[in-house]
Order: structure tokens, then C-alpha cells, then sequence
């Protein structure tokens, strides 16, 4: 589902964020993304979404080689990929319900059908019921929960968070973890950024190791 | 919850109807929303909307400018006249003679005899002469025949020619037929019309200058919404067309704005413009914004509005590339 075969990635100024990285995620597979801070993490989710393209070595994401994607088809393919960010990024002069509806509205489900589809992610996350508050009216936590529901709606194929549940004090970042894990269960494949070894370690999923921009050798347990 | 492979084969199967449905609502949101935030902030909206409707209103006065003033040259190309003077000593026979003949002839319309008489009776109306004229002794005037030719102003061609035919009639003494200042009057209205086509190219651009302007300060403060539309997958297309409709609200606004002008300027000006020409004894009244003016204002401005935040938004949307 998520292929990285032998990936290099340098920015502009030189900095070799990634080199050399290679890993697979069979589809359904669930597989935790840690290093420090500046490893390379989230070079690697940014790649899986196409916010930045490979410098050499092939990505390729629910059977999509990421270089064949032109411009024009990048919206196409980030639909397939549910993203989950640390600061939510959710839209504060609109209500939970438009926030959640957003990826259906841009793929052009009828309206009549957002309002079912929009409870039902709402309900998965715990937030049913604050369809018409503010992002802001909401916990930190919650806002997560909506930044997920908005992720979800959609049922992409594969999901990917970086680094989400940095803001969140431990229980409210082991339940976000433990829904991750149940989107997992039903055939989701997940990718999730964290340098938070302990909650990973009390889940127990295969983890991918980055160091300085490589793959930390014996890093990968989960070995595909 | 559905399996992914569920939701990737439901698009497929996606019928014309569905198609159509979506494609109706998204442009209806698109609309309905860019005029919301339109009127939320009254004040950027109308500074843009006023210069618009400027931009457009002053082609759209230049060329009610123009259409008068044709209006006021085919009253006068209708009573385009030749005076033809004949020579002194004519009996009146002969000159109700040539009278007939050149009444006769097709391109001539009406040929009146005025004899020096009536002639001088006509001098003696006008303010100044009477006096002038008691002084003198004998009728100094010939008898004269003023033609009406059948063509109009717009072919000086045939009234040079149909003069220089009569010059050369035995009794015909002088044919005066002013036709050089018709030509200056022409080329005068010509120029006219080339400047009001330049104005009205340079204020179009300039129109779609400040719609893509304003779209391009739209853009910039919406940069994080954009953003988020982009990173869930958002096409160009869905991320523009808010924009779009927001120049076309733009436009529409300017038109509204410079009919409203031009409308109430020509409605403040019949009154005086009436008074003038009866003045002058002209029937001249006063044509308000013509169909073309109401087109070019109604459907132009929203269209170069539209063509402004086409042009910026192609340029400033695209470079604004979600950075999680």
C-alpha cells in the first residue's frame, strides 16, 4: 500500500533530509514513524501525500508510482490519502460540520448525503452531537478528534498523522492511538509520525526507526 | 464503517444525473458564498465596485457623447442644402424653368425658387440687417433656387459632384455648398469614435487590473483556508471558482454601478439639454443609455471581473502549496 524503494530526499539549500529509505506497508498494515525531532518523519509522511516529491528512488502509494502523478492529478491522489496534523489545521470560521464535511464537499458527494456521512465519522471519533460548534469552543483533544473525523470521512485507503497526539496530555493521546488503531482494524493502512517511544511501546505495533535521514538499522520489526 | 476498496468503486459509479447534481451545487455554494463574503466587508467591496463602475462608466458617458452627437448631424445631413444663385438680369420665366428641370431630376429632392424679393425679405428676419439693408437702393439679389439633394451628409461625393453639374448650367451664376466643414464634422465624430475605442480598451483592462487586484487581496487572506482545501485534496478548479465568482460580484456590481451613472447623468442633463435646443429651435432631445451602453456595462463588467480573477488567481493560487 505504502512503498518507499531506495528514496533520497534533498531540499533545495542542499539538507539531505532522506537517504536512502526503503520500507513497505502491505494494505491494512499499521506501522508507528519515530526518531527525534528533524530525523526525517515528517519528510516521509510529506512524500506519502505528495507535498514533496522524492529527489530520487521510487514512492509509490495504493499502487500509484508518486512520479507519474502530474500537477493537474495531485488533488485527485492526496483524496486517497487521509492526513491527520499535529496543529489540526482545521478551518476556525467554520463550524465541526463543514470542517468534517470538507474532503466529501471537494469530491462532490450531494448534500443530502453529507449530513449522514458527517454523524457517522462524528460518532467514530466520540464528538457526535458538536456538529455546529466552533474549533475553537473545543478542547484541544477534540479538535484532534475532528482533524481524524475530517481525515476519515472520506474512507481514503491509506491514513497518515504526524505527530498527533503531541499536544495532548497521556490519556487523551493513548485514546487518540487506540482509534487509530480501530481504523486500523477495519482495513485502514496507517502510517502514524511520534517520538512518543512510551505510548508506542504500550501498543505494541511495528515501528519504523529514523535517524538523521536513514532508516536506524534492526529499526524496522515489522520487516515486510 | 465501509472498507476503503468500497469507497474507491462507489465513485465509478457516479451517473451523468449525479454529475450534474454536484456540479450544480458546487457552483451554487461557489456564488452564494463569494457574494457572503462580498457583503462582510462592505468597505474593501466598494472601493473596488465604485472604481469598476468608473472604469466602465466613462467609455459608456464617451459613447452617449458620440451617439448624440450623430443623432444631431443625421438632423442635419437630411437638410444637407445646395443655394444656387443665378445671374443677375435672369427673367423669372427662365428661372422657374430651370426650376422645373431640376426638380425633375432623381437626385435632387425639392428645388425652391426664391426670388430676390423673398430673398431679401429673408434678410431683412435676421437681427442687424433690416437697417443695413433699408440703406440701399436697389435689391442687389439674384433670383436663387435652393435644392434639397436625395443623398444625406454621408456622401459628400455626389453633392461636390451634383454642384459642379449645375456650375455649368449657362444662367447659374455661383452654387454654394459647404461641404468641407460636413467633412471636418465627419472626421471630427471619426476621431471621437477611435478615442472612445481606446478609452474604452484601456479602461478595460484596467478594470480587469482591479478585479485581479482585489481577488489577489482575497487570496492572501484566505491563505490558510486555501491551504487546507489543497492538503485534502482539493482541485484548482474547486479552490478557484469561489474566486471567480467573486470577480464576476465584482464586475456585476461595476456594471450596476456605471449604468446607475450613466442613467442619472443623462437623466439630470435632458432637462437643460431640452431647454437648449428649443432655444435653437431644434426638436434635439437628449438619448439616454442605448442598449449597447446597457450591454457593454451589464455584461462587461462582470465579465472582465470575472476575467480579472481568472487571470490572478491562476497566477497567486498556485503559489500557495500547503506547508504542513
Amino acid at each position: 500500500m505504502i512503498l518507499f524503494d531506495a528514496v533520497h530526499k534533498r531540499y533545495p539549500g542542499g539538507r539531505e533530509a532522506l537517504v536512502d529509505v526503503s520500507f513497505e506497508l502491505a494494505r491494512g498494515e499499521m506501522s508507528f514513524l519515530t526518531g527525534h525531532s528533524g530525523a526525517g518523519k515528517s519528510t516521509i509522511l510529506k512524500l506519502v501525500a505528495l507535498l514533496e516529491r522524492p529527489s530520487r528512488g521510487r514512492v509509490v502509494v495504493n499502487g500509484t508510482d508518486v512520479s507519474t502523478v502530474r500537477r493537474r492529478g495531485v488533488p485527485a491522489f492526496r483524496r486517497q490519502v487521509g492526513m491527520v496534523f499535529q496543529d489540526h489545521k482545521l478551518l476556525s470560521d467554520r463550524p465541526v460540520f463543514d470542517n468534517v464535511a470538507l474532503p466529501l464537499a471537494i469530491s462532490g458527494t450531494p448534500r443530502r448525503d453529507l449530513d449522514k456521512r458527517v454523524r457517522a465519522a462524528l460518532d467514530q471519533v466520540g464528538l457526535l452531537g458538536r456538529e455546529q460548534g466552533f474549533p475553537q469552543e473545543l478542547s484541544a483533544g477534540e479538535q484532534q478528534r475532528v482533524g481524524i473525523a475530517r481525515a476519515i470521512i472520506a474512507r481514503p485507503p491509506v491514513l497518515i498523522a504526524d505527530e498527533p497526539t503531541g499536544n495532548l496530555d497521556p490519556d487523551l493521546a493513548m485514546e487518540v492511538m487506540s482509534l487509530f488503531r480501530r481504523l486500523n482494524e477495519v482495513g485502514v493502512t496507517v502510517l502514524v509520525a511520534t517520538h512518543d517511544i512510551h505510548l508506542i511501546d504500550r501498543l505494541g505495533t511495528r515501528r519504523i526507526h529514523i535517524e538523521g535521514g536513514r532508516m536506524a538499522d534492526g529499526s524496522d520489526d515489522g520487516a515486510s | 464503517m465501509a472498507r476503503p476498496d468500497q469507497a474507491s468503486s462507489r465513485g465509478s459509479r457516479r451517473t451523468f444525473g449525479q454529475w450534474l447534481e454536484t456540479w450544480v451545487e458546487w457552483h451554487a455554494q461557489a456564488l452564494l458564498s463569494s457574494l457572503g463574503k462580498l457583503l462582510r466587508q462592505p468597505m474593501g467591496s466598494a472601493l473596488t465596485i465604485i472604481v469598476i463602475g468608473l472604469g466602465l462608466a466613462l467609455p459608456g458617458a464617451l459613447h452617449l457623447v458620440l451617439v448624440n452627437a450623430e443623432q444631431v448631424t443625421e438632423n442635419i445631413g437630411r437638410s444637407v442644402q445646395l443655394s444656387v444663385f443665378l445671374a443677375p438680369g435672369t427673367e423669372a420665366s427662365q428661372a422657374k424653368a430651370l426650376q422645373q428641370r431640376l426638380e425633375d431630376r432623381n437626385d435632387v429632392l425639392e428645388a425652391k425658387l426664391v426670388s430676390p424679393e423673398e430673398g431679401l425679405e429673408d434678410f431683412r428676419s435676421v437681427e442687424g440687417f433690416a437697417e443695413a439693408l433699408s440703406a440701399l437702393e436697389d435689391n442687389p439679389l439674384p433670383w436663387a433656387i435652393t435644392l434639397r439633394p436625395t443623398h444625406g451628409l454621408d456622401a459628400p461625393e455626389l453633392t461636390e459632384a451634383l454642384a459642379a453639374e449645375l456650375r455649368e448650367i449657362e444662367q447659374v451664376d455661383l452654387v454654394q455648398v459647404d461641404t468641407d466643414w460636413v467633412r471636418r464634422l465627419a472626421s471630427i465624430l471619426d476621431l471621437l469614435r477611435r478615442a472612445i475605442e481606446g478609452a474604452a480598451l484601456a479602461l478595460g483592462i484596467g478594470v480587469v487590473a482591479v478585479a485581479g487586484n482585489t481577488i489577489r487581496l482575497d487570496i492572501n487572506a484566505r491563505r490558510d483556508e486555501i491551504e487546507v482545501v489543497k492538503l485534502v485534496g482539493g482541485s484548482d478548479a474547486y479552490v478557484r471558482r469561489p474566486f471567480l465568482y467573486g470577480g464576476f460580484w465584482y464586475g456585476l456590481g461595476g456594471g450596476l454601478l456605471a449604468w446607475l451613472l450613466l442613467w442619472g447623468a443623462s437623466w439630470t442633463l435632458a432637462g437643460p439639454v431640452e431647454i437648449l435646443a428649443t432655444d435653437y429651435g431644434s426638436a434635439f432631445r437628449l438619448l439616454g443609455p442605448d442598449a449597447l451602453a446597457a450591454t457593454a456595462t451589464l455584461l462587461g463588467g462582470p465579465l472582465l471581473g470575472w476575467l480579472g480573477a481568472w487571470w490572478s488567481s491562476s497566477y497567486h493560487l498556485r503559489q500557495i502549496e500547503p506547508k504542513p
